[in-house]
């Protein structure tokens, strides 16, 4: 029972905008986050889709997952494919063309579309202001490809192309830290959520939709396929990485930074890396220094909170 | 209600290949990817609701009296409702048993 | 109804032709020689002459992803690019040909890298040419502007939903000032009326756009849009006669210039169309008898048109203005050689690659192909194709 702060699922939206029959692996989280994040957004959205995991499973023609509007263009572009969508709607609001209306415009892509490919467009969208939320949907990896490292790939996680290896740890560079990259624009809102935290999750995107201007959300999505872990155990994974501070959760509010959740107590970042096929290589030593980056990160981040 | 795939014609297809029928993929039933089916203890059962806020795939329904079961037409057996369930009371257990 | 003539450079031409089509976004990413298309639009919306989102992205590829993303709300979309602009959004130019959106672009054709030159070729439409959009060649500034309202009415025909692709050669013809004729507000207004696309994103009516398509249904998806641009043929005809009929300015897939009587032609496509007329006048003085041949119409290609132009003629000297290294000759002329092949009457092609990347092509340059390529035409010397002016 103590895994839940809030404990009434019958809370949340019950309309599923996201329907069965799509063919994500079996425990998939993101495509849970992708779930929780619509009923957040609700029926006035139009979803611009990177190519990756969520667009393949959803969208094999001619079926489709998909009960709102929803464009797939291609790999690097969903956030300039949402600035064309909303800055056509409205000049046409403007000019009598469309009824006005409150729209939605949610970009969506996984952390190889997010951080890698697709971050020029993203941050040009970002920074022209248009009234968007980004969603960064972040497992670690090119999944859809065969698990392949991306800069969203963790310290020392074993990928098909930073394979661990007798002379290699394998991804031996930092994960890239998009939600800090989102920061520096100074857009509105910004704020990292995992599917593992429902509530949390579902009331960061309502603010980051309600919010004039862009807005960015980073989530944690676990793949237990790319992670090696049992289905099963998808959410408990989100909320070790959570517990253990590897991915804290919080907002940044006009630059104003907020712990949504302070974990107590914070568990080793040992629970976190065991038991995933992808650290299983690792070292003391190796596991000493994510340690040592996850701890720093997570105080500065603690030290922008307490500073409101 | 979208034909089979391999039985569409070119000129059937919309300007871009639009699809305006939403949500058709429930004629895609996932069911058969499974190996492991939910079986929910009712007398246990605190109606929570859990097991459907987690579901990845849609799958869990309320049943009248207020119970969460799974529509193993599209449960493909992951197992996150038996593991996340507050008080034990889904297990997951062999198809072929 | 009234008209206007004006002295103008016809970029400024063109992105005034773009208010008066009432675009709603217009997506820009500054590139040469394309760039005054762009600027003038800035300065139109800025001044509140024109209500639209200007979008000033920061790539090309952006920019065509912001067409997309506009003309899949039912929006009016025009952009602009050039050369490496159009290499850097080509995956994105072809998707919105597949995704059916009817976009207006004006192509300010630039030679491509490297070495970086900013001049006109045909190197950059080339690398496109087979996207799927419609592809039209324009030779002054009247047919620039006028281009603009027609490309938006073949482009959205419920029939047609697809983008179309103006090219005008880069400086030669973007950056010339010559005397245009502005057609009135309400004249446009009635040959391109509101745009009302079929299916669009909007909450009220959602649909799926760009669905991942299996082995079983692509080849499908691809007969839909090489038929979408085979019927888009007969659109743009009446297209055509109509502005024919509003403006008095006639315009045909294939242009021709004293063929009916001629024993050959030469072939061009884009500004070389005037220079080749004035010599083939000359020469016709001198008695050579000598047509002209202009392809508009690169996408659908005119192959109906094309073969009652030319059928009959001894041989064509056709001018390309890019090469397709280690194939047979430039794409024009590889195009001609395919739609006349094995029918009767067949001329022989004589193949020049002239102008790159912005070389001039004189009056004198003109002459001497066409007299050098009569030569090897009447000895049989038509394989390949000559580079026009090589030194060494």
């Amino acid at each position: 029972m103590d895994k839940y702060s809030v404990f009434s699922a019958r809370l949340i939206e019950q309309t599923e905008y996201l329907t069965s029959g799509h063919r994500a692996c079996q425990g998939c989280a993101e495509v849970l986050a992708v779930r929780l994040v619509l009923k957040a957004l609700g029926r006035d959205t139009i979803v611009a889709m990177s190519t990756g995991c969520m667009e393949i499973i959803s969208s094999p023609l001619p079926l489709t997952s998909w009960k709102l509007p929803w464009i797939h263009n291609a790999f690097e572009n969903s956030a300039a494919v949402i600035s064309g969508c909303e800055s056509g709607m409205k000049a046409m609001m403007r000019k009598g063309k469309l009824p006005a209306k409150k729209i939605n415009f949610t970009a969506m892509g996984g952390d190889g579309a997010t951080a890698d490919i697709g971050m020029g467009a993203l941050s040009g969208a970002l920074e022209r202001g248009h009234d968007m939320v980004y969603v960064c949907y972040d497992n670690e990896a090119y999944m859809n490809t065969g698990i392949q490292r991306s800069s969203s790939t963790p310290y020392g996680a074993s990928t098909t192309t930073s394979p661990a290896g007798k002379a290699s740890m394998g991804q031996h560079t930092q994960k890239k830290n998009m939600t800090q990259v989102a920061v520096a624009h100074n857009i509105p809102y910004v704020a990292t959520a995992c599917p593992s935290f429902p509530f949390d999750l579902i009331d960061k995107v309502k603010r980051a939709a309600e919010m004039p201007g862009p807005a960015y959300v980073h989530i944690m999505s676990v793949c237990p396929t790319g992670w090696r872990i049992p289905p099963e155990d998808a959410i408990r994974y989100g909320r070790l990485a959570v517990d253990s501070c590897m991915f804290p959760l919080y907002e940044v509010v006009n630059g104003k930074y907020r712990l949504t959740y302070r974990p107590n107590p914070i568990i080793p970042i040992r629970d976190y890396l065991s038991g995933q096929g992808r650290y299983r290589h690792l070292t003391e030593p190796d596991i000493e220094k994510i340690n040592d980056m996850v701890g720093r990160e997570y105080q500065r981040i603690v030290k922008m909170s307490d500073e409101v | 209600m979208a034909k089979p795939i391999d039985q569409i014609n070119w000129h059937e297809l919309e300007i871009g290949s639009v699809v305006t029928e939403t949500g058709n993929a429930v004629q895609y039933e996932t069911g058969s990817w499974r190996s492991d089916k939910p079986v929910v203890n009712m007398r246990q059962c605190i109606k929570c609701g859990v097991c459907w806020l987690f579901c990845p795939d849609m799958c869990i329904v309320r049943a009248e009296e207020g119970h969460f079961t799974a529509n193993l037409a599209y449960c493909k057996g992951c197992g996150i409702c038996a593991k996340e369930c507050p008080v034990g009371c889904i297990t997951m257990i062999n198809e072929e048993a | 109804m009234s008209t206007v003539r004006r002295g103008v450079e016809v970029s400024i031409a063109m992105a005034d032709a773009v208010a008066q089509a009432d675009v709603d976004v217009i997506a820009a990413y500054p590139i040469t020689p394309q760039t005054h298309i762009v600027e003038h639009l800035a300065d139109i919306v800025a001044e509140g002459e024109l209500d639209a989102e200007f979008v000033p992205v920061e790539s090309e590829h952006s920019a065509m992803s912001v067409c997309c993303g506009s003309s899949a709300v039912g929006a009016r979309t025009f952009t602009s690019t050039s050369s490496q602009g159009l290499a850097l959004m080509s995956e994105i130019f072809f998707i919105a040909a597949a995704m059916r959106f009817p976009i207006v672009m004006a192509l300010a054709n630039r030679s491509l890298s490297s070495p970086l030159s900013i001049w006109n070729d045909h190197t950059d439409v080339m690398m496109v040419r087979d996207a799927g959009w419609i592809h039209i060649f324009v030779e002054n500034g009247q047919e620039a502007y006028d281009s603009i309202f027609y490309a938006f009415r073949i482009a959205e025909d419920p029939q047609v939903m697809l983008p179309v692709a103006i090219n005008l050669d880069g400086f030669i013809l973007t950056h010339m000032v010559e005397p245009v004729v502005y057609e009135d507000n309400d004249l446009i207004k009635k040959y391109i009326p509101e745009f009302k696309m079929k299916n669009t994103l909007h909450p009220d009516h959602p649909v799926s756009m760009g669905c991942f398509a299996m082995p079983e249904i692509y080849t499908e998806t691809q007969m839909s849009r090489e038929a979408g641009v085979v019927n888009s043929y007969p659109v743009i005809l009446k297209a055509w006669e109509e502005w024919g009929g509003l403006t008095g300015r006639h315009y045909k897939p294939v242009e021709t210039h004293r063929v009916e009587d001629a024993e050959y032609c030469i072939v061009t496509m884009g500004s070389f169309g005037e220079t080749a007329m004035e010599v083939a006048d000359q020469l016709r003085e001198e008695g050579e008898k000598i047509g002209v041949v202009k392809i508009r119409l690169w996408r659908p290609f005119p192959f109906e048109e094309l073969r009652k132009a030319v059928l009959g003629k001894k041989y064509l000297i056709v001018i390309d203005r890019a090469i397709s290294f280690g194939g047979p000759g430039g794409p024009l002329a590889l195009e001609i050689r395919s739609a006349l092949y094995n029918k009767k009457g067949a001329p022989s092609i004589v193949n020049y690659v002239a102008g790159l990347a912005g070389r001039d092509v004189s009056r004198k340059d003109f002459r001497d192909i066409i007299l050098e390529g009569k030569k090897k035409a009447a000895s049989d010397d038509t394989d390949g194709f000559i580079l026009y002016g090589l030194r060494g």
